[in-house]
């Protein structure tokens, strides 16, 4: 089974990237991008049945492929 | 306390990761500066050797991917490393090593990438914050010329936990200007109050941006860092 995990930073927490290419896109012209965030994909393949798949992709999100000092996640299912 | 016998000299371990850069740095200045001989521990082995302190040093371990020091604090040697830290073991963990320590829980917080995100590598000043830590008593009253060299080192905590910190004294080091002033304009990478460096709860465990070992001849440009590492080492003694 395949999930989609997307780390981003929280909106308190400046994101120098999205910030750096939001500012060059908008001095080429393109005044009505108002914003731009980065963020971060992973797929992971997993095997069992769902119910062990989903809670795995979950605790490896929480524990590690998002900080929670700083980052949130959202999962999935593809 | 298990001592080098035929020295007398602390016992210290230096953490390697495949990726760490800054270990024959922090090998050379703790031999040259203090007669010590630091201990390579490779990162692949469950069990740490009888040691007094450990460093880890700065480098991209794991080549930062994922976050700087995410992949290293999964490492086989980092639940002794922790086992370590629960008993009041003495560490030093330095730029990309301070990112392990947060990663890895035994510090909290997080290093983002730089406001400004390029990679940063200058002699910066650093002031030492209010505190009673051994590390305050020791470093107060002046500042240090110590370089930094990252381009994640804006060190983050929530405002609650930066309250936290404050309250404690665990913030050791800040940015601060050639006339020893915290400020905004010297804080070279957007760090949260200013923060270069914290201590543990237990004023243990020092992590930090700067690089000391980097400041430890009067030819790298500043012999500061000798007094940071005279630091630890007096925290491990």
């Amino acid at each position: 089974m395949k999930y989609e995990v997307i780390v981003e930073l929280k909106e308190e927490v400046l994101d120098t990237q999205g910030r750096a290419i939001q500012q060059t896109l908008q001095r080429l012209g393109h005044d009505r991008l108002s914003q731009i965030k980065v963020s971060k994909r992973f797929v992971l393949d997993v095997a069992g049945d769902e119910g062990q798949a989903a809670a795995l992709v979950k605790t490896l999100a929480a524990e590690h492929l998002a900080n929670p000092v700083a980052e949130t996640f959202s999962i999935r299912k593809l | 306390m298990d001592r080098n016998r035929s020295t007398g000299n602390p016992r210290i371990g230096l953490v390697q990761f495949p990726g760490s850069n800054c270990d024959a740095d922090c090998i050379d200045a703790m031999k040259r500066l203090f007669h010590i001989d630091l201990l390579p521990i490779w990162h692949d082995t469950a069990n740490l050797p009888p040691v007094d302190g450990l460093i880890l040093p700065g480098g991209f371990s794991y080549g930062d991917y994922l976050r700087g020091g995410a992949l290293a604090s999964c490492s086989k040697i980092m639940p002794a490393i922790k086992k370590f830290a629960s008993q009041g073991g003495a560490i030093l963990g330095i730029c990309n090593g301070f990112q392990v320590l947060t990663e890895s829980h035994l510090l909290p917080g997080i290093l983002l990438k730089n406001a400004f995100q390029g990679f940063i590598c200058k002699n910066v000043q650093l002031a030492v914050a209010s505190g009673t830590s051994a590390y305050h008593e020791r470093l107060a009253g002046r500042s240090y010329k110590v370089p930094i060299a990252h381009g994640e080192g804006r060190y983050y905590v929530s405002p609650d936990e930066l309250k936290r910190l404050q309250d404690q004294g665990q913030i050791l080091f800040q940015y601060c200007d050639e006339q020893g002033q915290v400020s905004e304009k010297a804080n070279p990478n957007g760090a949260v109050a200013e923060i270069a460096g914290i201590l543990s709860e237990n004023g243990r465990i020092l992590g930090m941006m700067p690089h000391p070992e980097r400041a430890s001849d009067t030819l790298l440009g500043s012999e500061d860092g000798r007094f940071i590492l005279e630091a630890f080492l007096a925290t491990v003694l």
